[in-house]
């Protein structure tokens, strides 16, 4: 059976958060597939690297370690793994919905004439009966993501084309460590025979990456605040109802679109998913794509005017009004009551 | 001072943001009939990238190429109002169903057929699929390179453009040798406005299945402007493998389309009332949940 190959991204010497997640998934995935999960890694000084790697239980890891391989360059990467995956044929090829991920995807199933799922939340192996052909597929990966503005979601197959590739978002996915004393395979590649000098025609002249400040994901409480929060300006009365509770800020798409808070803080399928133990959704209709980010919550709170709001289908507690009055109240009332 | 041919790619897209129940046929397909159409966003985000070189670099042209149905004539015309100087609309039956590798695959062999273009700007992705695919496939497909979620093209020199990407987590600055592919983020530049000058000269240019459809008393304007005729590529126009085109040539089928029916669970509806805030904060407080 063909294996599962996951595209492992470098941070600094650090397997990337979605990478992780990735891995989790590809092990369970592989488990019921009954084959191999594999992992490439390409990057510079990725020496004992693989330590960070075998615990999720994978059982073969490819290096391509090179100066000129980090920090991520489109061409050399798809070279790489165009060519591995050539010669090694994967059914299932897993990749981050990340600024590298969602670069190096499409490239790679362009090459190989393979298709490609973009931002998916739901990955199952299920049959599929072609009534056209009268064929029958059995154990193809079921790429499930909302698509056409989070009005529905689809499932997407890819009957006859290797690898089935898929890329995800961080934090959809959990992460999971398999087994830590878990011994996969080391295979070093030897770059000149997967790249040639061709695929560094683009320089990175520049580079300043900030380490996000915004722990959203482990923030126990979240305030959120949607498009009807207004304006920027009011957006503060959520900062200070999460500093009251101890929480974090997030928004909505469309009030990071509005510019009413950074992109960093945005909740949903373009954004983080995020599975607090509160989360309070402020002046948020609520759309498939942010319930998508939040739905997990242990408890939810929708503050809206509108009472038919989709975001109350998922809350616990739906409060009607004005969260210029509402939230308020919140911080007097909590201050109150924890005295 | 060296000019430059660009080549936009921008998508009519229907404005997902007002769906009706109509909007998806029975195979999984979109049905664009029924729904209000927009220039997708992060397309005139790159527009704006390409009126910009053509500014700094004058007898640089600007062509916006488009695949779908006849009515996406109308963002080639709104691309022309902006400032773009021609257009080309690729339609025929024959894309129907395309997924992104297929519509890539179209839109490179109406490249090849265009052929002496320096830079390819498109929009980092379109919001009816979020895919953000069909840039970096189209660079594979001509082999050229690719830069992904630029927001400002800072110069171009000695044959390399130099360019501002957004990431994730930071930015970074790359140059990259013509001729290349570009995506553009929607935290770059806000395209211009309409002009009026341009409005004027161009709200009479159409394709030639509308100038058909169309009772135009003027019919001598589109022989004395030939600037005012939109080019319709078929599949007839363009060397391509049928088997490659549509669903046929898409990899990716859709399986099944749910329509998001929301399960309401049994939420506890209160008012901003003093008291019930009151209670909701006591209620969170003994259940641990915050406190």
């Amino acid at each position: 059976m063909n294996s599962i190959f996951v595209y492992c991204e470098i941070d600094e010497g650090q397997v990337s958060e979605v990478s992780q997640e990735l891995m989790t998934k590809g092990r369970s995935l592989a488990n019921e597939l009954k084959c191999q999960l594999e992992a490439i890694v390409i990057g510079h000084k990725l020496d004992g690297i693989e330590k960070q790697i075998f615990p999720y239980g994978v059982d073969m890891v490819y290096v391509a370690d090179d100066k000129r391989l980090y920090p991520y360059n489109t061409l050399p990467h798809t070279s790489i793994i165009v060519k591995l995956f050539e010669e090694q044929k994967p059914q299932i090829a897993l990749m981050g919905a990340s600024s590298v991920g969602r670069d190096l995807g499409p490239r790679v199933s362009s090459a190989l004439h393979s298709g490609l799922t973009a931002d998916c939340t739901s990955l199952v192996i299920g049959d599929h009966f072609d009534k056209k052909q009268d064929k029958n597929y059995e154990n193809l990966l079921y790429q499930i993501r909302p698509a056409f503005g989070g009005n529905i979601i689809a499932t997407i197959i890819n009957p006859d084309c290797r690898p089935q590739m898929a890329t995800v978002r961080e934090g959809v996915m959990k992460k999971e460590i398999f087994d830590p004393k878990y011994k996969g395979k080391l295979v070093k590649l030897d770059i000149a025979n997967y790249v040639s000098d061709s695929d560094f025609v683009v320089e990175i002249i520049e580079r300043h990456m900030e380490k996000s400040k915004i722990n959203m994901k482990a923030a126990p409480i979240v305030v959120a605040g949607g498009y009807g929060m207004g304006s920027k300006e009011n957006f503060q009365l959520l900062y200070d109802l999460a500093e009251v509770l101890g929480g974090e800020v997030g928004a909505s798409r469309a009030a990071v679109d509005a510019g009413y808070a950074e992109h960093e803080r945005q909740i949903g399928q373009t954004g983080l998913t995020v599975r607090p133990k509160l989360y309070i959704a402020c002046g948020i209709s609520g759309q498939i794509q942010h319930r998508a980010g939040m739905e997990e919550s242990a408890q939810i709170i929708a503050i809206n005017t509108d009472p038919e709001a989709p975001i109350n289908s998922v809350a616990d507690y739906v409060i009607n009004g004005d969260v210029g009055v509402i939230l308020p109240k919140m911080i007097k009332y909590y201050k109150q009551n924890t005295k | 001072m060296k000019a430059y041919k660009i080549i936009v790619l921008a998508k009519q897209v229907p404005d997902t943001r007002n769906v009706g129940k109509d909007a998806m046929k029975a195979d999984g397909t979109i049905n664009r009939a029924a729904l209000s159409a927009i220039f997708n966003p992060e397309d005139l985000n790159a527009l704006e990238q390409a009126l910009r070189i053509k500014d700094s670099f004058p007898g640089t042209t600007v062509t916006i190429l488009t695949m779908g149905p006849g009515r996406a004539a109308e963002i080639i015309r709104e691309g022309m109002f902006r400032g773009a100087d021609d257009g080309i609309l690729l339609t025929d039956r024959a894309f129907a169903g395309s997924d992104t590798l297929a519509t890539s695959y179209a839109i490179s062999c109406a490249l090849k057929k265009v052929k002496d273009f320096d830079i390819i700007i498109a929009g980092r992705q379109a919001i009816d699929g979020d895919t953000a695919q069909v840039g970096p496939q189209v660079a594979e497909k001509l082999g050229l390179p690719q830069v992904t979620y630029v927001e400002e093209v800072q110069k171009i020199e000695k044959g390399k453009v130099f360019m501002k990407r957004r990431l994730d987590r930071g930015v970074e600055t790359v140059s990259c040798p013509l001729p290349m592919v570009m995506t553009v983020n929607g935290s770059a530049a806000d395209c211009r406005a309409r002009n009026a000058k341009l409005l004027m000269k161009y709200k009479h240019a159409k394709t030639v299945t509308e100038l058909q459809n169309s009772n135009e008393d003027y019919l001598h304007l589109y022989n004395d402007r030939p600037y005012l005729n939109i080019p319709e590529w078929t599949v007839n126009e363009i060397e391509v493998d049928h088997a490659e085109l549509g669903l046929t040539g898409s990899p990716t089928k859709v399986k099944t389309i749910e329509n998001v029916v929301l399960q309401a669970k049994a939420a506890k509806v209160i008012t901003s009332a003093d008291s019930d805030i009151d209670n909701l904060m006591r209620e969170l407080i003994e259940s641990h949940t915050i406190g």
